[in-house]
């Protein structure tokens, strides 16, 4: 690893990186190496409820974890229908703020409505579900599988498209 | 798009083997974990090979492991899964890697997956079709072809579209293969390198000048007090050479490492001085990196040369140039300088770039500094100016202002070309006096047979339009002969191509490469062949760093390495010839009794004397299995001796000021500012939009693996063309939109892509794509040695088509970072 990658790292990363970073300890490292469920051919994503699609605000990124605490996402309401999109509006996306590449912290951009990374420079198409722009990943960014129940206006996460960076599988 | 949710670990006992990237110049370091199918390593550290912890989270910068970076090979009937990852202990990559090369594994060759299409067998065009056939079938109609025009009409008949590099689709043991095929055997002068029109290199005035192209190391990088970048594009080009080591300069990682090295002289954060029309990402990266200690020099197209000379009578009006090394080291400077001189106002007034600008620049790179000491520039340089206006003198021009400066042969310096493909080149010397414009040979209805080896020049050659319709007429016409063979046996068919070349103006075409090609879809037989990880295979990165890439895997079906393929030609036609008694033709044909890849490798590379390559008279230190010992860092060459279990290497070239010529001076050369070509000036005068061309970092060469990776067509399904906003907006055209580029010369499509920080009436279009191709529409002139001038291009767009699909999945958000 280059010292420039670390360094521009810690200097761009911001302090939600550095405690999202802290958290990642071995104890919470719970699954074990052996498959618990050897019949199943999918992961076992739990539901998770996010937010009211009403309460999302326009073009701003609102931060979770999925599908567990270790791993950070973000969910924007881009106020126009994008491709994926969920909600009223099909304008709702998520996605892992976890670069492809080599791990670091995608942040969004709203004047360009898509995510970038400090360290090598790939940036993420938000509104074309994840598409690197440029850089030197070599995978989309991971999406969020979402589903709208427009009862409740909930949105929840379901799944993931894409393998979550530092993973051997997206379900720990 | 591959959407994984999972992947496989390599268990401990995993195979590890090296492999240097496939891809760019920098030649980064991976290794290749395989073990086989139905079994996987653990998540704990102490189960998997990779020593990680995948029971939870690992951290960024943990190291990089992608669905990209798994697959599924076989070896000896049975199948075994890979994983390809980056070296950490490589010093040339430090465990980053690129977009190209975090691929590598993708593009290995497995049935199920889009490499499925591989070639696996010879193919032969008989009657409207392909049909598979056996190696022995297939050089007995090659063979016969070309011993039938060689005993009639001698070597001119025969000419090669080949490969003259290192990395996939070379390496030094394919180009000594097909060397000694072309020159020692065949003795053809009749050959073209792969991305341009004749055999020639692209660093002849340097090299006339005395100085070979790759003189520093990566390291110096990281030393310099300057970096000049001009025409190059470093970020998406030579990725990792800029992440790893020129970036850390610039935002101060590497002051503590200068003044370890240079005690007594001041030191600081690097400056970076960016030449080039356009805004690059990588410029946009450095000026946010440090924006007051870049500058970009945003230069009039095709003015290089004024811009060297303005720089160069300066400088010296100044005093800054080393009078002593000039003095002792040096020939002709007087001479040059009086051919080169121009003024700083005129040098402005032709390179756009303000006498302000031009002074900030001279002062940054040439002027003392606090301590007294010159400062340390690099100059490096690639296709804006290899591609531009007159190779040879914008070349003389800089290495001019290089060597009035003493900027070559000290650490931190160096004039460099930063490098396309990695090189590998041994081979016998060219049979030719001078290069041959074989383009225009093939246009002008010369020559019989054309063998089109790892290239691609539809997608890669200037004139392209004309090239491609003559190759068609002719090669069809070879086509038409063949289909009328009903029933006839491989004897009958060398006659019949024998005829349509010899009497109707024919030509016989062969490819041998990976896949069938564009070029193929002209051809008449198609010759498979294999890449690094299939066979052994060496070559040198951008700082002559030689490295083993070890093979892993069986090819698909009886693919070959080149210079085995180079073999069965040569021994086919030893055999012909041996058959009719003919003894001299025989002997000339011999020398090729490989079995294997380290079998060309040790009859070329470690046998230096009377041959040209790039391991210098010492080749022969080099062995296989010393260079595995040495893992990704390899050596850097020439080799000084082996020493102690080690090859010794040269990290930096001409530190003794002995330079490569005659009489061991550097030869300044005249190369006075002389304007645009009158055949391109003609294109400027008559069409609106300048249509620069280069590379993507999404994209490799004729995107020949990347054309079935969705990761990559998604994201290109055309060559984008980047064009400013207004400009676009003045034709109707919105991104997405698919518009046509034309002038005198032809016209191809791209796909719009408007952008802000290109300038009114600039464009930029991705060269070498297989889905639009902006060879069609560059000029034919070229330089004294026949380099294009590929970005001498203008040229009318219009819209052709609005592509709702393209605008609904491909991103059109700015590229630069900021």
């Amino acid at each position: 690893m280059s010292k420039l990658s670390r360094r521009g790292f810690l200097k761009l990363g911001g302090a939600g990186v550095a405690a999202g970073a802290a958290s990642m300890t071995p104890a919470n490292a719970l699954a074990k190496s052996e498959s618990q469920n050897p019949g199943a051919t999918t992961l076992p994503y739990p539901n998770k409820a996010i937010a009211k699609a009403k309460s999302l605000p326009k073009n701003k990124a609102v931060h979770f974890n999925y599908p567990d605490e270790l791993s950070p996402c973000a969910v924007i309401r881009m106020g126009k229908p994008v491709p994926g999109g969920v909600g009223p509006n099909k304008d709702i996306v998520a996605y892992s703020t976890l670069c492809t590449h080599m791990g670091c912290p995608v942040s969004y951009d709203p004047s360009s409505r898509d995510f970038k990374c400090p360290c090598h420079f790939s940036v993420f198409d938000s509104e074309k579900k994840g598409q690197m722009v440029t850089g030197q990943a070599t995978e989309n960014l991971p999406r969020i599988r979402l589903e709208y129940d427009a009862k409740t206006d909930s949105v929840t996460a379901v799944g993931v498209n894409g393998l979550i960076f530092g993973r051997q599988a997206n379900v720990l | 798009m591959s959407e994984k949710e999972r992947i496989a670990l390599p268990p401990v006992d995993a195979q590890k083997t090296n492999l240097t990237c496939h891809h760019c110049i920098v030649g980064c370091g991976y290794h290749v974990y395989k073990w086989p199918v139905g079994t996987e390593g653990g998540r704990a550290p102490n189960e998997n090979a990779l020593g990680r912890d995948f029971r939870t989270q690992q951290p960024p910068l943990s190291g990089a492991m992608t669905p990209a970076m798994v697959n599924v090979v076989e070896e000896g009937g049975k199948k075994y899964n890979i994983m390809i990852q980056p070296d950490k202990e490589c010093v040339v990559n430090q465990g980053l890697t690129s977009t190209r090369g975090g691929q590598m594994a993708s593009v290995m060759y497995n049935p199920d997956s889009p490499t499925r299409d591989r070639l696996k067998h010879p193919r032969m065009f008989t009657g409207d079709d392909w049909v598979d056939v056996n190696w022995e079938e297939a050089m007995k109609l090659y063979a016969g072809v070309t011993k039938r025009l060689l005993d009639t009409f001698g070597p001119d008949s025969i000419m090669f579209n080949v490969f003259d590099h290192g990395g996939a689709g070379g390496g030094f043991e394919n180009t000594w293969g097909s060397g000694k095929l072309m020159f020692s055997a065949l003795k053809t002068q009749m050959v073209r390198i792969h991305n341009r029109p004749a055999y020639n290199s692209e660093c002849h005035a340097t090299r006339d000048m005395g100085i070979g192209e790759l003189n520093n190391s990566y390291e110096d990088s990281e030393l310099s007090d300057c970096i000049m970048y001009i025409g190059a594009n470093a970020y998406e080009t030579q990725t990792n050479y800029f992440l790893a080591h020129a970036l850390p300069n610039l935002t101060g990682a590497t002051v503590d490492k200068k003044k370890k090295w240079f005690k007594g002289e001041s030191v600081d954060k690097g400056r970076f001085i960016l030449v080039d029309p356009r805004r690059s990402l990588t410029t946009a990266i450095c000026e946010m990196n440090g924006k007051d200690r870049v500058l970009h020099l945003q230069i009039n197209p095709g003015t290089d040369t004024a811009l060297f000379n303005g720089l160069m009578t300066y400088v010296v009006d100044k005093g800054w140039h080393d009078k002593d090394f000039i003095a002792k080291h040096t020939t002709g400077f007087d001479k040059a300088l009086k051919a080169n001189r121009m003024s700083l106002s005129e040098c402005s007034k032709i390179t756009g770039i303000s006498v302000a600008d031009l002074k900030k620049a001279a002062d940054w790179a040439y002027k003392p500094k606090k301590s007294g000491h010159r400062p340390r520039t690099a100059h490096l340089y690639e296709k804006g100016i290899i591609w531009g206006n007159d190779n040879y003198r914008i070349q003389s021009a800089l290495a001019d202002l290089v060597l009035a400066t003493h900027n070559v042969g000290r650490r931190g310096t160096g004039v460099c070309r930063l490098g396309g493909h990695q090189e590998g080149y041994a081979r016998p010397p060219y049979p030719g006096k001078r290069p041959i414009y074989i383009d225009q040979e093939i246009i002008k209805g010369n020559g019989k047979m054309l063998t089109v080896w790892a290239c691609n020049a539809f997608q890669s050659t200037l004139n392209a339009q004309e090239y491609r319709q003559t190759l068609y007429r002719r090669a069809n016409i070879v086509r038409d002969a063949l289909a009328q063979v009903r029933g006839g046996n491989i004897d009958e068919m060398v006659d019949a191509v024998f005829d349509a070349v010899t009497n109707r103006g024919g030509l016989f075409v062969a490819t041998i490469d990976l896949y069938p090609t564009k070029f193929a879809q002209a051809s008449h037989m198609m010759l498979p062949a294999v890449h690094p990880g299939e066979m052994n295979l060496t070559s040198m990165n951008g700082e002559r760093r030689m490295r083993l890439s070890e093979r892993f895997m069986d090819p698909p079906g009886e693919a070959l390495p080149d210079c085995l393929i180079a073999a069965k030609i040569a021994n086919t036609m030893k055999a012909m010839y041996e058959k009719e008694g003919n003894k001299a033709m025989a002997k000339q044909f011999s020398g090729f009794d490989w079995k294997t890849e380290e079998d060309a490798f040790n009859d070329g590379f470690r046998k230096p004397k009377g041959i040209d390559s790039q391991g210098g008279g010492t080749g022969n230190l080099v062995t296989y299995e010393r260079l595995r010992k040495h893992g990704n860092n390899g050596v850097q060459l020439p080799v000084k001796e082996y020493k102690h279990g080690k090859l010794i290497g040269t990290e930096m070239v001409y530190t003794d000021y002995k330079f490569s010529t005659d009489d061991g001076k550097a030869h300044f050369l005249p190369a006075t500012w002389t304007g645009l070509p009158a055949m391109v000036e003609s294109q400027r005068k008559k069409y609106k939009f300048w249509i620069n061309n280069g590379r993507t970092n999404h994209i490799w060469q004729t995107a020949y693996h990347d054309q079935r990776m969705d990761f990559r067509t998604e994201r290109y399904p055309m060559a984008p063309i980047e064009i400013n906003p207004k400009d676009a907006k003045a034709l109707g055209i919105e991104s997405g939109d698919v518009v046509e580029v034309y002038n005198d010369f032809g016209s191809t499509f791209a796909m719009a892509y408007l952008v802000d920080d290109m300038k009114p009436g600039y464009t930029f279009m991705l060269f070498g794509y297989f889905n639009g191709n902006v060879g069609d529409v560059v000029t034919s002139w070229t330089d004294r040695n026949y380099i294009p001038y590929y970005k001498g291009t203008w040229a009318d767009i219009r819209k052709v088509s609005s592509m709702a699909e393209y605008k609904e999945s491909v991103s059109f958000k700015p590229r630069r970072f900021v």
